[in-house]
């Protein structure tokens, strides 16, 4: 190892992650408005579930159109908990739910009156479904289209089943009007802000697994996966279990979001689980560079951003102007903004006659991984 | 004398009612260089399928004391069966290194699997040295030479410590000194390490230079077997090759090698 690579290794990676902090907790707090810190937490929960999209299909080729099953399974295990603490003594009945019928809570609830089940869930349980469905979809070889058909079907089945279920999980509404968190009071702006550094250290370590996963000997076996699985099983190893793991870290990520994004935003429901939802962090994903490791949290805090401020503006013009996006990052651009160097680069020497036979030769590695 | 060799007793393949590979038997020793060969169509690559655990088969396939036919195809390549593909398959956005380190690796714990490759390992330097890839180690795979990647693809089979080897055509589309590199390095292999090979080649003259063993697929069914001598010498074999009745000298060399 020389030193320039030592400089653009490990110092450039500590130095990346300092300046980042510095950013996002210094920074940002210094000159937002309570308010739009508040969107800038909302925006970290939605690039907290691009890392893991980036680390799936970026790396490992899976198109997870679905993420919002994992998002919604770790926000809606976290709203029961503080619909419950928030629930008078007298009946442990949440508000809503007194208000529909008397049956009192579902039995399925009840776990969630514990905070350490609560926290233990968000975990647990989105790695568990991942688990289960990427075992049982990669061990039958389901995979490109296939899989992602299956995995947006899942979203839109498990909005279904939400808005089915209103007396359970509050319906179309979702649920909301949360006061407390953990025994603090959420109108409190100190305790906001406290809400926010934490999703703000969640998105930091995210990102750090997500490193380490990549340089990872584990990361090179994933992008092997991706681009000859067939190979990959002939020597001795078993793709659906490696695939398997990049998914549920990738649900995992996406539960621990959608858990921070209940008390940031103060309301979850069916609309932010579904498939809309979904495929929109898919495409911050892909404009920001799908194999890369921060391309996926600046495309999501960028088209989150742009979706607010535009919406302010042009109601349904948003929509339109994401498509329109998307299709032009596809068709242009498929390595995401982040290749935008490398592809200019490339026009350049296209446009420029005439370059030495020996330096064509030499091999790059276009794509920004 | 070790106990790696392949037997094949009535490995049968078929296709919806299609027999691809029929009722075949044949067996392969260590150390020994065999070439499969026959026409278009005849079953070659369907009988490796067979026995790296792709296509589902009957009858037996037994390699060092274990019967292969109905394993999972991650679970054969375990036990030490390693193949190629007719169309060189490495991984293209990786380097020569990380190729061969990946195949070295499938019996990591996930300890080291989670950790970053801080050194080349033994085996690599050695498989890169053997294929002669050293000089391109840190290059991405994708844009070595069709030679080259089927080099690397031995070197694959070497470090993941394949002792049965199963190679699909490796020098297809090869130039005449990258064949002839290629035959001595897989006699190499065989006589040194004591491994198994089969070899599937449409190549003749290839075949004529480094053959030990020669087995002949018609249709599914095992035609001959022998020496490179006796299989060119057949008159069943030649019937296959250049279609029924006699045949001067001049065209059976042209076909199947020179001398028969
Ligand atoms: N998956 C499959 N489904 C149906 N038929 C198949 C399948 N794979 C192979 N076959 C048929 O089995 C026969 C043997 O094919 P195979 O690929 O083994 O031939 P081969 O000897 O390798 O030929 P070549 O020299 O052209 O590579 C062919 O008739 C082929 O059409
Ligand atoms: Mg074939």
């Amino acid at each position: 190892m020389n030193l320039k690579s030592f400089l653009t290794g490990r110092w450039a990676v500590v130095g990346g992650f300092v300046l980042a902090a510095v950013l996002l907790l210094v920074v940002a707090p210094a000159l937002l408005t309570p308010f739009r810190l508040g969107l800038l937490g909302k925006y970290l929960c939605f690039a907290m579930v691009a890392v893991g999209i980036g680390l799936a299909w970026g790396r490992g080729g899976m198109l997870v159109l679905g993420q919002g099953v994992f998002f919604g399974l770790g926000a809606y295990i976290m709203a029961m908990h503080l619909k419950l603490a928030d629930a008078p003594a007298s009946t442990g009945v949440p508000d809503f739910m007194a208000l529909i019928s008397s049956d009192g809570v579902p039995f399925w609830w009840e776990p969630f009156r514990s905070g350490a089940v609560t926290l233990v869930a968000i975990v647990v349980v989105p790695a568990l479904a991942a688990v289960l469905l990427g075992l049982a979809t990669f061990r039958r070889r389901v995979r490109g289209a296939y899989f992602a058909i299956l995995s947006q079907a899942l979203a839109a089945a498990f909005a279904i089943l939400l808005i089915g279920n209103p007396r359970s999980t509050g319906g179309s509404t979702g649920l909301n009007n949360f006061k407390g968190f953990f025994g603090f009071s959420l109108r409190d702006p100190a305790n906001r802000l406290t809400l926010y550094v934490i999703a703000v250290v969640a998105l930091l370590a995210m990102v750090a697994v997500a490193r380490q996963l990549m340089v990872s000997r584990y990361g090179e076996l994933l992008v092997a996966c991706r681009d000859a699985e067939e190979r990959v099983r002939f020597l001795g190893y078993d793709p659906a279990a490696i695939k398997t793991f990049a998914y549920a870290v990738a649900a995992v990520m996406a539960g621990v979001a959608g858990a921070l994004f209940v008390p940031i935003v103060g309301i979850i429901s069916p609309n932010d689980v579904g498939i809309v939802p979904s495929i929109g962090l898919l495409i911050g994903v892909a404009i920001g560079g799908r194999t890369t490791l921060l391309g996926p949290v600046l495309g999501a805090i960028a088209v989150a951003w742009a979706e607010t401020s535009l919406s302010e503006r042009f109601p349904s013009g948003w929509t339109y102007a994401q498509g329109l996006l998307f299709m032009l990052v596809v068709a242009f651009l498929p390595g995401g903004l982040a290749s935008l160097g490398p592809v200019l680069r490339g026009w350049r020497d296209r446009l420029r006659p005439a370059v030495p036979a020996e330096k064509t030769s030499v091999p790059s590695l276009s794509g920004g991984s | 004398m070790n106990a790696d060799y392949l037997e094949l007793t009535n490995l049968t393949v078929s296709f919806d009612g299609f027999v691809a590979v029929d009722r075949v038997n044949m067996s392969v020793l260590p150390g020994d260089l065999r070439f499969l060969i026959g026409p278009n169509g005849a079953g070659k690559t369907t009988l490796i399928d067979a026995v790296s655990g792709l296509v589902p088969a009957t009858g037996s396939a037994r390699w060092a004391g274990e019967d292969l036919v109905g394993r999972k195809v991650h679970r054969i390549a375990r036990l030490g069966v390693g193949r190629t593909f007719q169309t060189a398959t490495v991984f293209e956005e990786l380097t020569v290194t990380q190729n061969l380190d990946i195949a070295a690796g499938a019996r990591r714990g996930v300890l080291t699997l989670a950790r970053r490759r801080t050194r080349v390992p033994e085996v690599v330097v050695k498989a890169m040295e053997t294929i002669g890839l050293t000089d391109l180690a840190e290059v991405p795979a994708g844009t070595l030479s069709h030679g080259q990647k089927q080099w690397l693809e031995i070197g694959m089979l070497l470090v993941q410590d394949a002792r049965l080897l199963m190679l699909d055509e490796p020098v297809a589309g090869m130039s005449a000194e990258e064949k002839d590199e290629t035959g001595r390095l897989l006699r190499r292999i065989a006589a040194d390490a004591d491994l198994t090979v089969v070899v599937v080649e449409h190549d003749m003259d290839f075949m004529r230079a480094f053959a030990t063993s020669v087995t002949v697929l018609h249709a599914g069914k095992v035609l001959a077997e022998g020496s490179v001598e006796q299989v060119q010498a057949d008159p069943r074999v030649q019937e296959v090759y250049l279609g029924p009745g006699e045949h001067s000298k001049a065209v059976t060399e042209a076909v199947l090698g020179e001398g028969v």
